[in-house]
């Protein structure tokens, strides 16, 4: 017996679920678990142990740029006034909405509303291809202006070699991040597809659980590279 | 057994907060604090991840398991970049006398 959503919008509601309903398995129950529960907790903490490798993959990044930072400070603050903050910033509100969007559509899904569930990722899709698109804009800039490391590389001044470091940073964490959304893009339409066919209720929706999982990760990891790529410069006099 | 489902006014307060925190974010940078920058530019987006990580990811809610699992993760990552940083802020460490060292400006 489902006991189901009681005063959605009110808060935590505990939500009794049964992994066998009515004497049969549930379709979703691989038979080495015992019941839904243990196999949604299991699904779960593999996720979460995929992230920590994810957060120790991009840990790597943020060690490069926190050690060359700390070499030169004037440099990355120099070179990070040529970023376009209110770009960065207006990136960061499209990601932090479709991070909403995710968790209520994982909400809807854990509800088993068909409808919702693929408007909600639908949603998501949009604002992440948004915040893509604001990217490409950006680099596209930053080749007309010289600043892609390598050999056009042009840069005034002489800090040109620490700000190449700082695009060079720049480039490799953006673009993993941006890698990182290209890649969830496409799992956010099954889950949507999934999700309007009907594949999730109450007992079960770990897919698109773990989906949202990713996808709040990556939004963190730009919560930390919006601060600390595009507003080094920003109490510079000259900005 | 239960699974939870937290409620939209939840999910909406947090995502509200977040756009605060971001608003600050960018307040904060226009401003120098000296030496306090980084902390309050990091302690920002920390309390922004926290938020994140509780709620949109569900882990207040979670087991005690997922929790450390959770944990763990950014202590391996605290190791990884104290222990660095450790070397570099260390005037002896360099490699020979004319590798750069981070010096307290």
């Amino acid at each position: 017996m489902s006991d189901v959503t009681r005063g959605g919008t009110a808060g935590p509601v505990h939500v009794p679920v049964r992994g066998k309903a009515h004497g049969h398995d549930h379709p979703a129950l691989v038979h080495h678990f015992a019941d839904l529960d243990q196999q949604r907790e299991a699904s779960s903490l593999g996720m979460w142990l995929f992230i920590a490798q994810e957060i120790m993959f991009f840990g790597g990044l943020f060690l490069l740029y926190a050690v060359y930072r700390n070499l030169y400070p004037h440099a990355f603050a120099e070179a990070s006034s040529h970023l376009d903050w209110k770009l960065g910033a207006l990136n960061t509100v499209v990601l932090i909405g479709s991070s909403l969007t995710m968790a209520l559509g994982v909400h809807a899904a854990a509800l088993g509303h068909r409808k919702a569930i693929a408007w909600w990722l639908i949603a998501t899709i949009v604002l992440g291809a948004v915040f893509l698109g604001v990217k490409v804009v950006e680099y596209g800039e930053k080749f007309e202006h010289h600043l892609v490391p390598g050999p056009h590389f042009h840069y005034e001044g002489p800090d040109a070699r620490p700000a190449q470091i700082f695009f060079s940073l720049y480039f490799s964490m953006t673009g993993l991040h941006a890698l990182h959304m290209i890649v969830g893009i496409p799992i956010l339409a099954c889950m949507a597809w999934m999700g309007w066919r009907g594949r999730f209720g109450p007992e079960y929706h770990t897919p698109v659980e773990l989906t949202g999982l990713y996808w709040h990760f990556v939004d963190i990891i730009w919560i930390f590279l919006f601060p600390l790529l595009y507003l080094l410069g920003a109490h510079q006099p000259h900005m | 057994m239960s699974t939870h489902i937290v409620g939209t006014r939840i999910y909406l307060a947090v995502f509200t907060a977040l756009l605060v925190l971001t608003g600050i974010t960018v307040w904060a940078a226009r401003h120098d604090f000296g030496a306090l920058n980084n902390v309050v530019a990091l302690g920002i987006a920390v309390a922004k991840a926290v938020l994140v990580v509780l709620f949109f990811m569900h882990v207040k809610y979670s087991s005690r398991l997922t929790k450390l699992v959770v944990a763990g993760a950014f202590v391996f990552l605290a190791l990884l970049i104290v222990g660095t940083l450790h070397d570099y802020y260390s005037p002896h460490m360099t490699a020979g006398a004319h590798a750069p060292s981070i010096s307290r400006e």
